[in-house]
């Protein structure tokens, strides 16, 4: 990274631009400063890209060289990095492209990319994360949810959850493994739901 | 769109790799996991380790479901004070009655409880549940025990566990990026710098460390096992039952030395009295000696260590210089 060190940060050994990053410290990035701008970006990429149906690739595509990057060092000013990273991959998929969406070019200039928010103290974001995990649970499927419930607030285990609402284990393993994929959504994403 | 012909579509897609991960951290969840094909998987490509730790991470915020009953509670007892709060109240009250039969459970749980001992402090904690939780010196570590998850992390000190077997409930020590989860186990954890110990008396528990891939690292431990957990390795060696047994001496408020080198010893005493033990030099600190103690008597110490190693004892303020 050519970027400037952050004179204010207060992870200092996080910030390793020489000497490549252990996979533990690129996944705490990822995890505590990048997955909390996903509906950032979702709402980005959706303004931007006309075919919902790219979303998902795209948003993997981002992420995939977010982490590429980060492997060799942590980038310091993240939220500036996801977006020009996601601008960068919207030229080049727009170049790539046979077919032009009319208006994918449209906010691509509009940007601030410049300023670095201050990330919300820690307590914000967590309560916010509880907002948006009452606001998930409500909208999973029912039986999704009920599994979920089962799993997480009584600590069942796949065979008692099976016993307990009827079904095989094979049914509350593919309930789970849903659930798991629409939370991840629902918290981090939300406008990124659905393809 | 052509989607086919696009060189961004890498296969597979965003979806399979997704679904794929999912079913992982489903069975890794259920305690099914194959940590080598889990690591392979993982190594296959960014985008694999980007929708693994995005659900993860997901679903981590999950274990806070409980945490969202208890908060129910608490803030219906509150009068709400505006009506955004009310607001919040209602949100609330709705996910409690989605739950259904299991929120009502979780209206009395409790919140995470910390405990604290100061230097020479000792403290035996029990819970609902049978386990029992016993600090030594200068200890901090905070418990989450509720009926979906027995979690305790220990930020400081040491501290011996008598855990209850939950098969459906596992009893889980974090320690920093440690982690030990009980598997019906009477066993004893101490937080140093940069390394956590382990010491399992009954029972057998699995030791695992966050290694440098990110992967756990484990050991499972049977009695008598000693694991010493750096940042990125697992060492296990076995200890006589006397030795073992030495180490849970405090537990009775004694030292108990065996051919235990002064520096050893003094280091021991030094964690228990904030009138604090010197060795003048590392070679006085190479004579071993033997011996029980009361943790808290220093006097008795220095007086062995005059009469029997032939040593010099100077109080100096808040310190006991030992030399030649």
């Amino acid at each position: 990274m050519t970027e400037a060190r952050d004179p204010t940060s207060l992870e200092p050994d996080l910030r390793r631009p020489d000497a490549g990053s252990a996979v533990s410290d690129v996944k705490d990035w990822f995890v505590r400063e990048v997955l909390p701008l996903e509906a950032m970006l979702m709402h980005f990429l959706q303004q931007n890209w006309r075919n919902r149906s790219d979303l998902e690739d795209i948003r993997q595509d981002i992420y995939a060289q977010l982490l590429t990057a980060a492997e060799r060092g942590i980038p310091t000013q993240t939220k500036a990095f996801v977006m020009r990273t996601a601008r960068n991959l919207l030229i080049d998929r727009i170049r790539h492209e046979q077919i032009v969406p009319i208006d994918a070019v449209s906010d691509l200039d509009a940007l601030g990319l410049a300023a670095e928010v201050p990330a919300p103290e820690g307590q914000v974001v967590a309560r916010d994360i509880l907002r948006k995990l009452q606001v998930a649970l409500d909208r999973l499927p029912p039986r999704c949810r009920e599994a979920i419930v089962l799993r997480r607030v009584e600590g069942l285990s796949r065979r008692e959850i099976a016993s307990r609402m009827g079904i095989s284990e094979k049914t509350v393993a593919e309930h789970i493994a849903n659930g798991m994929r629409a939370l991840a959504g629902l918290i981090f994403g939300e406008a990124g739901r659905g393809a | 769109m052509s989607e086919a012909q696009s060189p961004f579509a890498a296969a597979p897609g965003a979806h399979e790799i997704e679904a794929e991960a999912a079913e992982l951290l489903e069975r890794r969840d259920f305690g099914e996991a194959d940590e080598a094909a889990l690591e392979a998987w993982l190594n296959r490509s960014p985008a694999h380790r980007a929708a693994y730790w995005r659900l993860e991470a997901a679903w981590d915020h999950t274990r806070r479901l409980p945490a969202l009953q208890t908060q129910a509670a608490e803030t219906v007892v509150e009068a709400p004070r505006n009506w955004f709060l009310l607001m919040k109240v209602a949100a609330v009250l709705v996910v409690a009655v989605a739950l259904g039969v299991a929120s009502t459970l979780y209206l009395s749980a409790p919140r995470d409880r910390t405990y604290t001992t100061g230097i020479g402090g000792h403290e035996v904690v029990s819970f609902a549940d049978g386990t029992k939780i016993e600090l030594n010196t200068a200890t901090h570590l905070r418990a989450r025990m509720t009926t979906a998850e027995r979690v305790v992390w220990l930020d400081r000190g040491e501290a011996y566990f008598e855990v209850k077997h939950d098969p459906t409930h596992p009893f889980i020590v974090i320690v920093g990026d440690h982690r030990i989860t009980d598997l019906g186990t009477k066993f004893l954890v101490r937080r140093q710098a940069g390394r956590t110990k382990v010491a399992l008396l009954e029972g057998s528990a699995e030791f695992s460390v966050a290694n440098v891939r990110s992967r756990t690292q484990s050991a499972l431990l049977m009695p008598g096992d000693v694991a010493i957990g750096t940042a990125n390795a697992i060492a296990v060696t076995r200890e006589p039952e006397q030795q073992l047994s030495r180490q849970l001496s405090w537990r009775k408020g004694l030292l108990v030395f065996k051919h235990t080198t002064l520096a050893a010893a003094v280091a021991e005493f030094n964690r228990y009295n904030r009138e604090k033990l010197v060795l003048a030099d590392s070679d006085t600190g190479a004579l071993t000696i033997g011996g029980t103690f009361n943790v808290h008597h220093l006097d008795d110490f220095t007086k062995l260590v005059q009469l029997v190693l032939g040593l010099r004892v100077r109080a100096n303020g808040s310190e006991i210089l030992i030399s030649r």
